[in-house]
């Protein structure tokens, strides 16, 4: 009875969304009909589909490879790599930083300008270093692009604490490595996460623009590359929506953590929703 | 005069605080302040704002060091005694840690001071029965009330036994009914305790109303202009608030609270 009407309440709440998207698709295939759009301008979204469940398909005969499902894989190892690589040292850099305020202090101002410059732009220089078909090279990039996001928030959450809650500590004579531990990491969390969350999205970016500058054959950047010079438009397609599905769920997985590590935060927010 | 020290658990002999001393907005916080307060003692702090309460407080309490003066807590330095972990504070805001529970929030002094998981669990749990918020150990901060938040901060406070208790407003954003049974709840706590309790408040009928000594405070500079010996008898309870001695009291705290606040105007 509560799981049913927990689960009616949720269909409520997503209805609106999925409506949406169901009639954005609808309109395009009707406007590409009924204005005769040329495939290679944008296909039709049945083509689309078609393309990919004959994708699916091949992926799941053993005989048969999936070019798209290899480069799919290939790619979301990059994003993944770099973002662990790239948002783990922020995070660490962070901490070793906030503990001499001397160091978080000289190095911010770096780290802020570092965070404006379009970082993208190195692609080609790592595929000098790397090696142009080396994962290595994306891996570099994304993790450079994540890092400093990662880096300067989790700084901020570190030393933007409440000074009531620091007194407290105070008064309890607690050591350094305690109100690290007690409250300028909890303090972080939400900092942190905001961050992770624009770096699961920004991994996944980083690793196919990256690619555009050229890669190993099975990767995402590259079969888009190809195939859209190709003139193979449905093909190119399905492999725009496969990046958005990955950078999706990548996007979900780290809510999902958000609210295991933070319970306390999303009961907020869903009290919020209730 | 170094025994008496010894002895009382708070000791201040002409405490002056200047802050920013020599530039352009100098402030002299408090000047000359004597104040000597008994073990066990429950002490109010009154007058009006800027006439440097809390500054007399985070002074005691080592959040803060005098330009000038003696002071002596349980016979130590403040910041000896607040190594000794002397102290309980409760401020204005209940400042609780929004990603602990209740019951985490009160056990927090005990897990710095190294206690063991059962007994923090267990010290806890008996401080919240205390302020009866046994059935809440589990909520988080975000999920009571105001009142009831401040109540965890007191519990948060007392759980380690700590001598002295400091209070900044604690009570100052509950409304008059909440505030009246916190004050009648603390009052138990203390008795039960024996605390040394200071006590800062706007409030004059709540400063009567709690306190054995009533210290009135002046601005510019902050000075103690007279101590309130308070007469009226313990246990107290609502029905305190309605003896002669208790307004009579009430009316002569107004009065120095208005002498101190005409002399303030007429220096400015
Ligand atoms: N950190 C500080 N730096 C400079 N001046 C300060 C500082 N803290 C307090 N003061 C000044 O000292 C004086 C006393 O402040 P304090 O906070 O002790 O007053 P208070 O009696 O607690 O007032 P209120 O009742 O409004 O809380 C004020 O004039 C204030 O401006
Ligand atoms: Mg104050």
């Amino acid at each position: 009875m509560t799981a049913a009407a927990s689960l009616r309440r949720r269909l409520r709440w997503y209805l609106p969304t999925i409506a949406v998207a169901i009639g954005v698709i609808l309109a395009w295939e009707f406007i590409v009909i009924s204005f005769d759009i040329q495939q290679f301008l944008l296909p039709k979204p049945s083509a689309i589909f078609a393309e990919f469940s004959q994708q699916i398909r091949l992926w799941l005969a053993p005989d048969e490879r999936s070019i798209l499902f290899e480069s799919s894989g290939a790619t979301f190892w990059e994003a993944f790599g770099g973002f662990i690589i790239g948002c783990g040292g922020g995070i660490l850099v962070a901490l070793i930083s906030s503990r001499w305020t001397i160091v978080s202090e000289a190095t911010m101002p770096f780290a802020i300008a570092a965070n404006s410059v379009p970082i993208i732009a190195f692609a080609p220089i790592m595929n000098n270093w790397f090696g142009i078909t080396n994962p290595a090279s994306k891996m570099a990039i994304v993790a450079i692009i994540v890092f400093f996001p990662t880096m300067i928030n989790t700084v901020r959450g570190l030393t933007l604490v409440d000074a009531r809650q620091l007194e407290l500590m105070r008064a309890y004579a607690a050591t350094p490595g305690e109100i690290l531990r007690k409250l300028r990491i909890p303090n972080a969390l939400p900092y942190i996460f905001s961050a992770l969350r624009v770096a699961s999205a920004l991994s996944l970016i980083g690793a196919v623009v990256a690619e555009f500058f050229g890669g190993p054959r099975a990767t995402l950047g590259v079969y888009i590359t190809q195939e859209a010079s190709a003139f193979d438009f449905a093909k190119a397609w399905t492999a725009i929506l496969m990046a958005s599905i990955i950078g999706i769920s990548f996007y979900l997985a780290v809510l999902l953590l958000e609210r295991r590590l933070m319970p306390w935060h999303a009961s907020l927010r869903g009290a919020d929703m209730a | 005069m170094q025994s008496a020290g010894r002895q009382s658990a708070i000791w201040a002999r002409d405490i002056n605080k200047i802050f920013n001393p020599g530039a352009e907005e100098e402030v002299i916080a408090l000047q000359g302040i004597n104040l000597t307060v008994a073990a066990g003692e429950f002490v109010s702090l009154i007058g009006p704002s800027g006439c440097g309460k809390s500054t007399l407080m985070r002074l005691i309490g080592d959040l803060t060091q005098p330009t000038s003066g003696e002071l002596l807590v349980n016979g130590k330095r403040p910041r000896q005694a607040r190594l000794d972990r002397d102290y309980g504070m409760v401020f204005q805001a209940a400042t609780l840690y929004d990603w602990r529970s209740v019951s985490k929030n009160v056990q927090l002094p005990l897990e710095i001071m190294g206690y063991a998981k059962a007994e923090r669990r267990q010290r806890a749990q008996a401080m919240l029965e205390m302020v009866e918020l046994g059935a809440f150990s589990e909520h988080y901060p975000w999920q009571l009330s105001g009142g009831m938040q401040q109540r965890v901060s007191i519990a948060r406070a007392l759980v380690f036994e700590p001598a002295v208790l400091l209070m900044d407003e604690p009570f100052g954003a509950l409304d008059e009914f909440t505030r009246e049974r916190m004050n009648l709840e603390l009052l138990r706590i203390w008795q039960r305790t024996g605390k040394t309790i200071v006590f800062v408040t706007h409030s004059i009928s709540e400063a009567v109303f709690l306190s054995k000594r009533i210290v009135v405070m002046s601005p510019r500079p902050g000075r103690i202009t007279e101590i309130v010996e308070n007469p009226l008898p313990y246990p107290r309870d609502f029905t305190t608030r309605n003896a002669p001695a208790y307004h009579a009291l009430v009316a002569k705290v107004r009065e120095l609270l208005r002498d101190a606040h005409d002399s303030d105007e007429a220096a400015g």
